[in-house]
């Protein structure tokens, strides 16, 4: 089946979000559709999916036009889309899931499950998607349950499938096994649209590349005639450097030192098993680790969120082991949150509000029991400027920014003070490539500048690319630690650690 | 990269973010447009209930222009709408500031109740004290004991994590037989009465009517100073003061707050604490202001009715004021509404909940009134 978007333009209110957009989609194909967050990626697929409908231009399915009233629509015409936020039911399993909305029946509704899975193994067969149609959704990995969602999809019949950024939530190893489902999803006659902001992965994968640029097709290509180069720029509209610009560190005193910390569960599982790393001055050690080995609660056990069970945390030469959130703030610790969204920001209040978030106690922000919000105001429009955080006003809720401009937005608000150690967990996840480069600059600013930087990413890129020392983190331990002085560590051996084997079993 | 930049190209730039956006149509059509039309869809379907209950054309007429009367047609009129918003706004208050807070109080009724006792019991154990202290004090007293009865279930939260709706559910219902209990004692009730009934306020301890130098009847006391007092003090405490930023904060998205180091259980406490001590004002305002002394049941549901208040008034001291006189008004036409055209009071309440409804739906108000609306654009972001 080949669809054919011709002159799409769609807008809400003054934001032209797709401008006069013409695109082509074969079966048999991958499409990749390139482009920065806020770029009209989302808006463009959803016009396809007939979640949305164009102001202008038209859509045509094999060479006829036709006109999506709703989601349904688009389905019917055998275009199905896979959210990068998943859709399943936890408790449900598989089978289940998958046919929820159009669950096979018996006589008086009667649910005809043995049906469904056999008709969930048939495309799992087909398809080579290998996912257990018995198990609970809430059992199965990240990665399995994405290819729920393409089984969803697939049982519905579509001919077409948009995958809005898959691999964002995937490990390496994830990736490769979800590109050869893509590749046989393909070799089966179907059209797949790959979205993404990865360079490497749309060159692995696309048969043609479509690129997007504030709503317009900036540039079209096949991978065999582009490079990542040439691809961001077109994606951002200037050359990008890929490499971080640093120098070598020059690490000072110690600037964080934790011995033996122990974190428990409610279950009395230690979630962190005898953790014990120094960050010193002017360095950034990296902690590298598949999601879900302990980073998360490391982070929360320097910064303060979460109590240790025992151990001992020092920061500049003071035990902050029982000291409060605030306090380890005070004193110059910057944090950026893991999940911006929930823990970073407060969407509904003003961009200027969320610049002092942690810090209008202060003197600088505050009169007694009041705030001085002229000197917010003043400070927050300085610190947009200072980090690039385009909006129009700092009066406007921060939810109104871009991903890219939230995280630089957080980032203004723990970099500006005077800190002495900044943590940063998955300072780039979800951005687009100019904001990385730009985070990644800041970040190492702060190094140069003489502070402790702690850097937690489950991307192995990101780490290899900022980090001086590399530490991995398997099973609540620290269980493996590189030294990365220009950039010397073996990714082999940081990718074998992060997968738990240990140097001493290795050896 | 920021070199570039020179000194006056920055400041250019921070002036434009500095730069308030003018209050938009969208804003004001949340604002105004949304609620004016909530009531009068609510009399509207007021009318229409009227008419299927077998009340003829005429007296519904008669009935409205009654209700319009009653509540804003004469000096007295106003005088009792205002009085009657009192209590209602110093309770709504209180609830707002804990709706920002993330915090659903449902206990105003009781904090309201005890409130209003202390303040009773307090002017009358000091009969010596002269007028403006003993009327302070008392204020004060009613405020005191709301908080503190308030702050249990602040407490509860804050270290067991029981549900606030719950606990003051309950609280409720303690004040409540508390407050029969009280009223029986010795030291408490009026000589010679059996039924619970407590002692009066002396007269230095009462809130002086303001304008019955114009005429005995109008009930109107100084507690309508208190009661803007209290707007602006609460749209200060949230808006321009640190502890209600943390209270906005904890609010709007709990998680954040505890990253940025805000103390959760300082905030859940402290706003129950000033919650509670609004509704015991009051009860205090009530009491030293209109009624003169305690009896079971004296909030008469105020402390219900300023939840609808505070949702009306979108947990915004300001808008919490007028939807009070809105409330109020409703209350003194109500009366004269049953007067003039004995419509039954009942039909108030019908209309004060379907204001509710209204408000909080406001895309049936917005496809009730279509023309009343700019067109807006479907859609999500980009």
């Amino acid at each position: 089946m080949d669809v054919e978007l011709r002159g799409i333009t769609k807008r809400f209110g003054a934001v032209v979000a797709n401008d006069n957009v013409n695109m082509v989609i074969r079966g048999g194909e991958v499409l990749g559709l390139l482009g920065e967050n806020g770029a009209g990626k989302s808006t463009m697929m959803n016009i396809l999916s007939g979640l949305y409908s164009p102001d202008e231009g038209e859509i045509l399915i094999d060479g006829k036009p036709v006109s999506f009233d709703g989601p349904g629509d688009g389905i019917a015409a055998g275009i199905g889309m896979v959210h990068q936020h998943f859709m399943l039911v936890p408790v449900f399993t598989v089978a289940e899931n998958v046919v929820l909305g159009v669950e096979p029946t018996k006589r008086l509704g009667y649910l005809d499950l043995k049906k469904a899975r056999a008709q969930v193994d048939e495309i799992n067969k087909k398809y080579g998607l290998h996912v257990p149609a018995d198990a609970l959704i809430e059992d199965l990995p990240v990665g399995i349950q994405q290819r729920v969602e393409i089984l969803k999809v697939l049982f519905r019949e579509a001919d077409v499938l948009i995958l809005d950024e898959p691999t964002a939530v995937l490990t390496p190893q994830e990736v490769e096994d979800f590109f050869s489902i893509v590749r046989s999803l393909k070799e089966a006659g179907k059209a797949i649209v790959f979205i993404t902001h990865k360079l490497h992965e749309i060159l692995a994968i696309s048969d043609r590349i479509n690129v997007l640029r504030q709503g317009r097709i900036t540039g079209e290509g096949v991978p065999e005639s582009l490079d990542e180069a040439k691809l961001a720029e077109m994606m951002v509209g200037r050359p990008v450097s890929f490499t971080v610009d640093k120098t070598e560190a020059n690490p000072g005193r110690a600037m964080l030192e934790m011995t033996d910390v122990i974190m428990l569960d409610d279950a009395d599982e230690r979630l962190l098993d005898k953790v014990s790393l120094t960050v010193h001055s002017g360095e950034v050690v990296g902690v590298a680790g598949v999601q879900g080995n302990g980073q998360t609660e490391l982070v929360e056990a320097i910064t303060g969120l979460e109590r240790v069970a025992s151990g001992k945390i020092i920061f500049d030469g003071e035990d902050i082991t029982h000291a409060s959130v605030r306090e380890r703030h005070s004193r110059g610790m910057a944090h950026i949150p893991e999940d911006r969204h929930r823990d970073g920001m407060i969407s509904t209040f003003t961009i200027a509000e969320n610049m002092v978030l942690n810090s209008y106690y202060e003197p600088a922000f505050a009169r007694g029991m009041a705030i001085d919000w002229a000197s917010v105001q003043k400070t927050a429009a300085k610190y947009c400027v200072d980090f690039d955080v385009r909006t129009p006003s700092v009066f406007l809720p921060a939810g109104n920014l871009s991903g890219g401009n939230q995280q630089k937005m957080v980032v203004a608000r723990e970099l500006e003070r005077q800190t002495k150690l900044v943590i940063a967990s998955q300072p780039t996840r979800g951005l687009d490539v100019g904001s990385i480069e730009y985070i990644h600059a800041r970040l190492i600013e702060a190094r140069d500048e003489g502070d402790g930087v702690l850097i937690v990413s489950s991307e192995l890129d990101e780490i290899m690319g900022l980090a001086d020392r590399i530490l991995v983190m398997f099973d609540g331990r620290i269980v493996a630690e590189f030294d990365n002085t220009g950039g010397k560590a073996d990714r082999n051996a940081v990718g074998l650690a992060m997968a738990g084997a240990h140097e001493g079993a290795a050896a | 990269m920021m070199d570039g930049k020179d000194l006056k190209h920055v400041n250019e730039d921070m002036r434009k973010l500095l730069a308030r956006a003018a209050f938009g149509r969208g804003d004001f059509e949340d604002l105004f447009v949304v609620p004016v039309f909530a009531v009068v869809a609510a009399l509207v379907l007021g009318a229409v209930i009227m008419l299927a209950t077998g009340v003829d054309l005429p007296t519904i007429g008669q009935s409205f222009v009654a209700l319009a009367v009653g509540s804003f047609g004469s000096l007295n009129a106003v005088s009792e709408t205002l009085t009657a918003a009192i209590p209602l706004v110093l309770a709504g208050l209180g609830l707002g500031l804990g709706f920002r807070a993330g915090l659903f109080n449902i206990g105003a009724e009781g904090q309201l109740l005890l409130g209003g006792t202390a303040a009773v019991i307090f002017t009358f154990s000091f009969p010596s004290l002269p007028f403006p202290v003993l009327m302070i004090f008392g204020l004060l007293a009613g405020a005191l004991v709301g908080a503190a009865y308030a702050s249990i279930a602040g407490i509860l939260k804050a270290t067991t994590g029981a549900h606030e709706v719950i606990s003051t559910i309950m609280l409720n219902l303690i004040s409540f037989r508390l407050l029969e209990y009280i009223l029986r004692q010795p030291y408490i009730q009026r000589e010679g009465r059996s039924d619970p009934i407590s002692k009066s306020v002396p007269e230095a301890g009462q809130l002086p009517r303001l304008l019955d130098w114009f005429d005995p009847n109008l009930r109107l006391h100084a507690g309508v100073f208190v009661m803007l007092l209290a707007v602006v003090f609460v749209w200060w405490l949230l808006f321009r003061s640190k502890i209600g930023f943390a209270f906005r904060a904890s609010g709007a998205n709990p998680d954040a707050a505890r990253y940025a180091g805000m103390r959760s259980g300082l905030v859940i406490v402290a706003a129950m604490a000033t919650a509670g001590a609004l509704a015991g004002l009051a009860g205090a305002s009530q009491v030293q202001g209109v009624l003169g002394r305690a009896s079971p049941g004296f909030s008469a549901q105020m402390g219900f009715d300023a939840i609808a208040l505070a949702l009306l008034g979108r947990s915004h001291p300001v808008g919490i004021l007028f939807a009070g006189i809105l409330f109020g008004g409703l209350e003194a036409g109500g009366r004269q509404m049953q007067v003039d055209a004995g419509v039954s009071i009942d039909l108030i309440g019908i209309i004060q909940a379907l204001i509710i409804v209204f408000i909080a739906a406001p895309l049936l108000v917005r496809a009730i009134f279509p023309w009343g609306f700019r067109k807006e654009t479907k859609g999500g972001k980009a």
